[in-house]
């Protein structure tokens, strides 16, 4: 066992982990950060991109099933559950993937919208070739990419000339009033733009 | 009514929880005490187990219980298989766990619970099984042949059924034989489907909870209906005492219609422990032990006169079951079988079908499930009868199509196709197309003898969804009926709660359902909450699958809404203080006909008979209205899909250049999600044409086994597709929905797989087997042929 602090979304953590933990694993069974999610275990699928920090504090897409707990010491990492802004705005690439209709069974989504950000981070502007070959390292089975590329290009727009332009999300379908209580199960710091699961 | 949700494009309601990683998958469903469970898995295609020891397994850290198959042979019951399409089908047992012999690469042969998913995957390495290895079967025309070795040795034979329709014995056409004997030309191809894996991207998991008064499953099914059923049946428990839920579900595509090992497995293993239990299988599990799909050998005989007219069509298959049958699997290439005359007037039509034994995972639905076999083979076969005429391929398929005007159409299989038109899709999709120009691009590039040659395949397929009218399900052998429910409740509020027996895994019913029942109450779509998924509170369904949802489920959604006016009218006119006859109801108000002032909205109705204090007599104080609708027949959406290759005759390489999908699927609910479901359906189609295969070695291991081998297209492998509609409401609907599931899967791959023949025609090239990998085209660019 090793002990180890990282950030996670804000929050400092510190937990003795076996060396052979994944970083994945981690988030999920001991941080209870199951917005992020393991697809494969060959590290093809991206489902459980995140950000974390590099030695400079420049954050940077990792698949967390391919760096080990132990390796994000003193890291910083943002997952999909820390993306929202701190008023609980969504990111602009998570209401370009709601508008733009990118995700199906949403999946792939948590991996998908970390690993778009982190695209939009190196290039603002991508073209749709540059957004899909961005973007190889994350498998979806439902949409064809089509729709994908479309939300990353939109968020692109958004985030260079600012939200004004950009649709908002039906406050109904976002807002925090009018859904049935919660679910029970553990989560953290739900923001205020969520629907919870009315089962189990 | 209004009519302002249907037909637009709504955002998703399921979308919120999904973007920001707070949604609910069977893998983060976490209970007190909870055990994890690993499977270990047969390294051989077909053994004996001659000794399993699981003892040492218990000395590892962290361990509660091991167990083999003989340990739990008289508890853990055998898998079941809903369509024995024939009456002397061979059915093998299918225990969970193997207990004497394994026969096929994964299948479970030990379990281990342990209180840490790494101590339980540590504890299952230390399990000693000694194998005394038997034959492989692996190829389907070597497993019929005289003296093979057999996957099942007390069955005394590989083939599982041999299932025949011909037209001339059921009255519904002539005879195709004969047909093919006095025909001008007779075109005959063998077509494979190669080995294909769903994929969904989210890995099967199953939750087990027995400490309550039921035993609840949390399982990644598309099917938690069919599965409650099942379980109690399978494993002999009393149906109410089971609950099972699925919650979001990260994508099927018919690789979780079924009833798994790793289910039953986990409800024994709770069961017998009195704790809860989690199984999550790996990427590496899946590929092995989750369903396959397609594997079938297609031998296609079209007989016809030299002016394109086509006057028969025999077709003979074999079909690769496994070494099981599994759900459905069995009917997977029947419900294939009535699909080979697509959309075409055939006048005899024979198909054979006979299921095979071979030890390999089983093969169940996937995406389309026989219909884009079906398709393809006659979407190609049809190109090589214009190349044998020297017909345009459009023209070749215009001469034999139904008209727009022969609706409703009953074809050579006795299906009443619906409505159509087949002409409208097709100029609209060459338009889109530019298909004139391509072609004469196409022609340019021929004459100049340039290096990249470009090809042009079509495809103009008609499909069936909304399985399924309950009788025709039933004059199949399937084992279930083809209903679906669907439960309004008027909230005292005036929200509206329904329940759905569908079972949605990625396809928006939330939203879709939201929208109808908006307009038809006239209520806000945020007032509305859609439930599925829970046996608990959706206590009646069959889930989803085969493109019946909308198609089935939507319709008794329709008609518990009406029932809900209805219930309501005479409660409205108590408080007009009119006879209910003087009502009408528009944008969700009653009001007296001929007066636009001062109705009662639903909502008014449902406070009404919350409070009850004042209703008419004899009337039962709720609005509240189940419906159960089976279908009076199937329907039929179509399309035409184009697609333009170039093709480098230097290297083999495929690039798609241009993709046109227009499709009929009726009246669209949403047509934000319906594109959605045409570029998923086409992008699966488009890699079963170039990119997928699941490849076995000569001892039956799986080549394919991970995501390196078995590789699904990316973003970059794909284009982009441009969509459009044209619209034939289907007449048996009331909303006049069809179904659009899985109408890209199979219009998409002989489109794909007839453009890059296309390409090479001139150099001799008549066929390329799937996938058209790049050293595939280029050796049938080298030989002539493939
Ligand atoms: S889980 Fe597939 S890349 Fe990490
Ligand atoms: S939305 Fe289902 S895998 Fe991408």
């Amino acid at each position: 066992m090793t002990r180890v602090s990282i950030k996670v979304d804000g929050v400092d953590y510190e937990d003795d982990v076996e060396p052979r933990t994944l970083l994945v694993h981690h988030l999920r069974e001991s941080l209870g950060k199951v917005g992020t999610v393991v697809g494969c275990d060959t590290s093809n699928c991206g489902a459980c991109t995140v950000l974390m920090s590099d030695a400079d504090g420049h954050q940077q897409g990792v698949k967390s099933c391919a760096v080990l707990a132990v390796q994000a010491a003193d890291r910083e990492i943002t997952t999909i559950e820390g993306l929202s802004g701190p008023d609980n705005t969504l990111h602009p690439v998570q209401r370009a993937f709601h508008e733009a209709h990118g995700l199906q069974c949403g999946f792939c989504t948590p991996g998908m919208i970390m690993a778009a950000v982190d695209l939009l981070r190196e290039n603002s502007d991508p073209s749709e070739q540059e957004i899909r070959e961005g973007l190889e390292g994350n498998l979806c089975r439902c949409t064809g990419y089509q729709n994908i590329v479309r939300a990353v290009r939109a968020a692109s727009e958004e985030i260079r000339h600012g939200r004004a332009e950009a649709e908002p999300a039906p406050p109904s379908q976002l807002a925090g009033e009018d859904q049935t209580p919660d679910s029970g199960l553990p989560r953290q710091s739900v923001p205020d733009e969520t629907i919870p699961q009315p089962v189990p | 009514m209004t009519t302002t949700e249907i037909g637009s494009p709504r955002r998703r309601k399921e979308d919120a929880r999904l973007i920001t990683g707070r949604t609910t998958w069977t893998e983060n469903v976490t209970l007190p005490g909870m055990l994890h469970l690993a499977i270990l898995r047969s390294p051989l295609a077909h053994a004996r187990i001659t000794s399993i020891d699981v003892s040492p397994a218990l000395e590892t850290k962290g361990v509660v219980a091991a167990f083999s198959g003989r340990d739990v042979a008289d508890v853990q019951g055998s898998l079941p298989c809903a369509w024995p399409v024939t009456e002397d089908m061979v059915h093998p047992d299918r225990p969970p766990i193997a207990v004497d012999e394994v026969r096929f690469m994964g299948e479970a042969v030990a379990v281990v619970a342990a209180r840490s998913r790494a101590a339980a995957l540590d504890a299952i390495a230390a399990i000693e099984v000694d194998y005394e290895p038997l034959p492989a079967v692996l190829d389907m025309e070597q497993a019929i042949a005289e003296g093979a070795d057999l996957v099942h040795a007390g069955k005394g034979t590989n083939k599982g059924y041999t299932w025949v329709f011909d037209s001339a014995e059921a009255g519904t056409g002539g005879d195709a034989g004969a047909a093919i004997d006095d025909a001008e030309v007779v075109i005959r191809r063998r077509y494979v489907q190669q080995r294909l894996i769903p994929a969904f991207m989210e890995p099967r998991s199953v939750v087990v909870d027995p400490t309550g008064d039921v035993y609840t499953m949390w399982s990644a099914t598309q099917i938690p209906h069919i599965l409650r059923f099942l379980l109690a049946v399978v494993t002999g428990t009393p149906e109410h005492k089971v609950r099972v839920i699925a919650p979001d579900v990260g994508g099927g595509f018919g690789g979780k219609l079924q009833v798994t090992p790793e289910e039953l497995i986990a409800f024994v293993a709770a069961k017998r422990l009195g704790k809860p239990v989690k199984y999550t299988e790996s990427r590496s599990e899946s590929l092995v032990s989750a369903h396959h799909g397609r594997d079938v050998i297609q031998d296609i005989e079209l007989a016809a006169r030299r002016d394109g007219t086509v006057t028969g069509l025999r077709v003979k298959l074999l079909a690769n079951m496994g070494a099981y049958m599994g759900l459905v699997g069995p009917g997977v290439p029947i419900l294939g079988a009535f699909m080979y005359n697509a959309i075409y007037k055939f006048p005899a039509y024979r198909f054979e079908c006979s299921g095979v034994f071979t030890n390999t995972t089983i093969t169940d639905a996937y995406r389309g499930a026989g219909r884009p076999e079906a398709t393809y083979a006659i979407e190609r076969i049809m190109d090589e009868l214009a190349v044998e005429l020297g017909l345009d391929p459009l023209e070749v398929r215009s001469r034999n199509w139904i008209n727009a005007d022969e609706f409703p159409f009953t074809t050579v299989c006795g299906l009443a196709y619906d409505s159509g038109d087949y002409a409208k899709a097709t100029d609209r999709a060459k338009e889109l197309f530019g298909y004139d120009e391509l072609r004469q691009e196409q022609q340019a590039r021929r004459d100049s003898g340039d290096s990249v040659q470009l090809g042009i395949g079509i495809s103009t397929y008609t499909e069936m969804c909304g399985l399924a009218p309950s009788r025709v399900l039933g004059a199949l052998r399937y084992g279930a009926g083809g209903w679906e429910t669907a439960s309004v409740r008027m909230l005292p509020t005036g929200r509206v709660e329904v329940v759905t027996g569908t079972s949605p895994h990625g396809q928006g019913h939330e939203t879709a359902w939201s929208q109808i029942v908006a307009d038809q109450l006239g209520v806000a779509f945020d007032d509305v909450e859609v439930l599925h998924g829970d046996t608990r509170t959706s206590y009646k369904g069959l889930d989803t699958y085969g493109s019946r949802s909308l198609a089935v489920g939507g319709i008794a959604l329709y008609n518990a809404c009406q029932k809900v006016i209805e219930n309501a009218k005479p409660i409205a006119a108590h408080m007009l203080e009119c006879d209910p006859a003087d009502l009408e109801f528009t944008g969700g108000q009653f009001r007296v006909r001929g007066n636009p002032d001062g109705g009662k909205s639903l909502a008014d109705c449902a406070l009404a008979v919350f409070a009850a204090h004042d209703l008419p007599d004899g009337i039962e104080p709720t609005l509240d209205a189940d419906a159960v609708y089976d279908p009076v027949n199937f329907s039929f959406p179509h399309g035409t899909h184009l697609c333009a290759t170039e093709v480098d005759t230097e290297t083999g390489s495929v690039t798609i250049r241009k993709y046109v999908a227009v499709d009929d699927i009726g009246r669209v609910i949403n047509p934000l999600i319906v594109d959605g479901q045409v570029h998923g359906g086409i992008a699966q189609g488009i890699a079963q044409a170039l990119f997928e295969e699941a490849v076995y070695d000569a001892d039956g291991n799986l080549m394919t086994g991970t995501f390196v081998d078995y590789t699904l297209p990316t973003a970059a492998d794909l284009p982009a597709f441009v969509t459009d509609r044209t619209e034939s409401p289907a007449p048996d609907h009331p909303l006049g929905t069809k179904g659009v599931g899985e109408a890209g899967t199979i219009a998409s791959t002989p489109a794909v797989v007839n453009a890059i023949v296309d390409a090479l025609r001139p150099m001799g090239v008549n066929d390329i087997a799937m996938p058209c990998t790049p050293e595939r085209v280029w050796r049938a660019v080298q030989g002539g042929a493939a």
